[in-house]
């Protein structure tokens, strides 16, 4: 952690971890990222729920689906590389088997709305936004979209809107759109979104990667192309959480990307992130966040800081150049 | 499922392998064989991601009460660091964890068949096998010499005993199934158990399809998380009533699976023809990725 001889009141407060996303509030500053609680069902009893300020499900489509094949994973430096594929019960599964084990230790849900189409987008989100327990919706936009010939639909930003609105409208709980970090205008397309509806940005979806086995001329995932996530990625999404925070400092966002301690954690924060979300951490070590969320306080008291909302927009910046982010 | 901090009690070398004892009584008294325990592994590497290891002896009494014992190949860079741990540093350990092994209540006659290190939780098998009176019979193979483990404690725990390697050093010269329909024949076994590749595994399967032997394999697949979290260490398994498949996480409900309900053709897909594959490396839940 930082020097507390630095601060500018040491141990004054007594920090709260609180966090207000404009009228969305979670007790903690530390989400579960998407996909990495799976669905709910089988989450083991040493992963504390409670110490969650919410848990972002695995993205859910409308009809139950197998995922890709194996291998579906590779350790990269630093990383991992993972093409499951959109393995999940079906939202109408979810929320009979695996939402209830949430609800019932109350920890907030936001629901991750996948589709291979504009209608199943809204057909999940539908069911979704208005069970008690799902507090927000979460729009994963690295799906093949079967209406443009697979392509993803984050490849055309018209489409994104599309989507986005699409779910914003329909919706009665906030709704977050999950940018993936390779975007030609991040900037651009985040505003957009807020335009078409969006309550809030969660940035950044998995790198697109690829590992390969030299030694059997293959490549180490059945599926080439992969999500890259952990340390590897923080850097990146460190950019964007700083670029769209910067522009649209009124708009709540979701930092995620990388983060494996309290100090990554701060950093998101001072970038302008209003919470983060933990994933392959918690594949690592099942109570990061706990450390995590312990650790962002200690941080608060060193600083005499008295809640996490109060990092935003800290970070000082030496020069700013016309043109450059 | 426990998660423990575990001290290193003893390091130890067999031949290509190594093995490690930890003092985890919370996890060493609830484990059966079959099933693995998940290690994390250093901060501030590049590989993070804990690896998963299955279990090769658990006491439950006696001196060495509380203490689990586990094998790896020492050629990647996590079980390469772990090669190199020295007793009384501590490691988080996260286990029991997976499906163990079926002990059958009726037939007696066992047959277990193991390559590489696969043998390290065949060997807890045999042992948990014997004490309930049940007959033991192995088929053990590996490449080299230094790649079949512990062989005397495989004579040990056997009735009769195959071992096969594929150099000639130590026992046949061959495959470890050539004599299976041998050994299946003279014995007359009842049940199958194997840790081995997953092309034996497939092997295996179809014989134990064929002669309709109830068998149960422990399988190998990459696991990110090892908890049931990631779902990506899924094998394609036929339902029970034949509807279709599901894939199912070799970490949370294998990694022990009846065979002749893995659908083994999607899922050894991704094999490429065009060059051969060299051994993975094992035991049932391999070190991955090293």
């Amino acid at each position: 952690m930082s020097d507390p001889r630095r601060g500018d009141g040491g141990g004054r407060t007594k920090p709260t971890s609180a966090v207000d996303l404009r009228g969305l509030r979670f007790a903690h500053p530390v989400l579960a990222a998407s996909g990495c609680l799976a669905t709910g069902h089988d989450v083991p009893g040493i992963v504390d729920l409670h110490r969650l300020g919410a848990v972002v499900t695995r993205s859910l489509t409308f009809a139950p689906s197998k995922g890709w094949a194996t291998p579906r994973a590779a350790e990269t430096p630093a990383g991992l590389l993972s093409a499951t594929g959109p393995q999940n019960p079906g939202v109408e599964a979810f929320l009979t088997e695996d939402l209830p084990r949430f609800t019932k230790v109350g920890v907030p849900v936001i629901g991750s709305v996948a589709g291979s189409s504009l209608d199943e987008y809204v057909r999940v989100a539908s069911r979704l936004h208005r069970e008690p327990g799902v507090v927000a919706l979460e729009v994963y936009l690295s799906c093949p979209d079967d209406e443009r010939d697979g392509e993803p639909v984050y490849a055309r930003p018209e489409r994104i809107l599309e989507v986005v609105g699409a779910v914003a409208r329909l919706s009665q709980v906030p709704v977050f759109a999950k940018l993936p970090p390779l975007l030609p205008d991040l900037v651009e397309i985040a505003r957009s979104c807020v335009r078409a509806g969006a309550f809030g940005i969660t940035a950044v979806d998995a790198v697109p990667g690829l590992a390969v086995d030299a030694d059997r001329l293959r490549t180490r995932t059945a599926v080439p192309i992969g999500g890259l996530s952990g340390p590897a990625i923080k850097p990146i999404a460190l950019a964007a959480v700083y670029q769209v925070a910067r522009a649209l400092p009124e708009v709540p966002i979701m930092g995620v990307g990388g983060i494996a301690s309290a100090d990554d954690a701060v950093e998101f924060l001072l970038a302008g992130a209003w919470a983060v979300q933990l994933g392959t951490a918690l594949l690592t070590d099942p109570s990061a966040h706990v450390e995590i969320g312990r650790g962002i306080l200690e941080y608060l008291r060193s600083k005499g800081l008295s809640s996490p909302a109060d990092l935003r927009g800290r970070l000082r910046v030496r020069e700013r150049v016309e043109g450059v982010p | 499922m426990k998660r423990a901090r575990a001290e290193v009690l003893n390091t130890r070398r067999f031949g290509a392998y190594h093995a490690l004892t930890l003092v985890a009584p919370e996890v060493a008294e609830r484990v059966r064989p079959g099933q693995f325990v998940s290690i994390a592994m250093p901060r501030g590497r590049t590989f993070l991601l804990r690896r998963q290891f299955s279990i090769h002896q658990a006491s439950r009494r006696g001196g060495w009460a509380g203490t689990l014992e586990f094998v790896f190949d020492p050629r990647g860079p996590g079980t390469g660091w772990l090669a190199e741990l020295k007793p009384h540093q501590f490691l988080d350990v996260i286990g029991p964890l997976g499906k163990a092994f079926a002990y059958p209540a009726k037939l007696s006659t066992c047959l277990l068949v193991s390559e590489d290190h696969g043998a390290a939780p065949i060997y807890f098998l045999a042992q948990e096998l014997r004490a309930r009176g049940k007959r033991v019979d192995m088929l053990l193979g590996a490449e080299t010499q230094e790649r079949v483990f512990k062989p005397i404690e495989g004579k040990r725990l056997s009735q009769t005993i195959v071992i096969t390697t594929g150099d000639g050093s130590l026992g046949e010269r061959g495959d470890v199934l050539d004599a299976l329909p041998q050994i299946v024949e003279s014995t007359g076994t009842q049940v199958i158990y194997a840790a081995a590749r997953r092309s034996t595994l497939r092997r295996l399967a179809e014989f134990c399809f064929e002669r309709g032997i109830p068998s149960q394999v422990a399988v190998e697949e990459e696991m990110a998380c090892g908890i049931g979290l990631c779902f990506t260490c899924t094998v394609p398994v036929i339902r029970k009533d034949g509807s279709g498949y599901d894939h199912l996480r070799a970490c949370v409900d294998g990694p022990v699976f009846n065979p002749a309900r893995i659908l083994w053709d999607r899922w050894m897909g991704e094999q490429p023809a065009m060059v051969p594959t060299p051994p993975e490396g094992f035991p049932a839940v391999r070190a991955w990725p090293g």
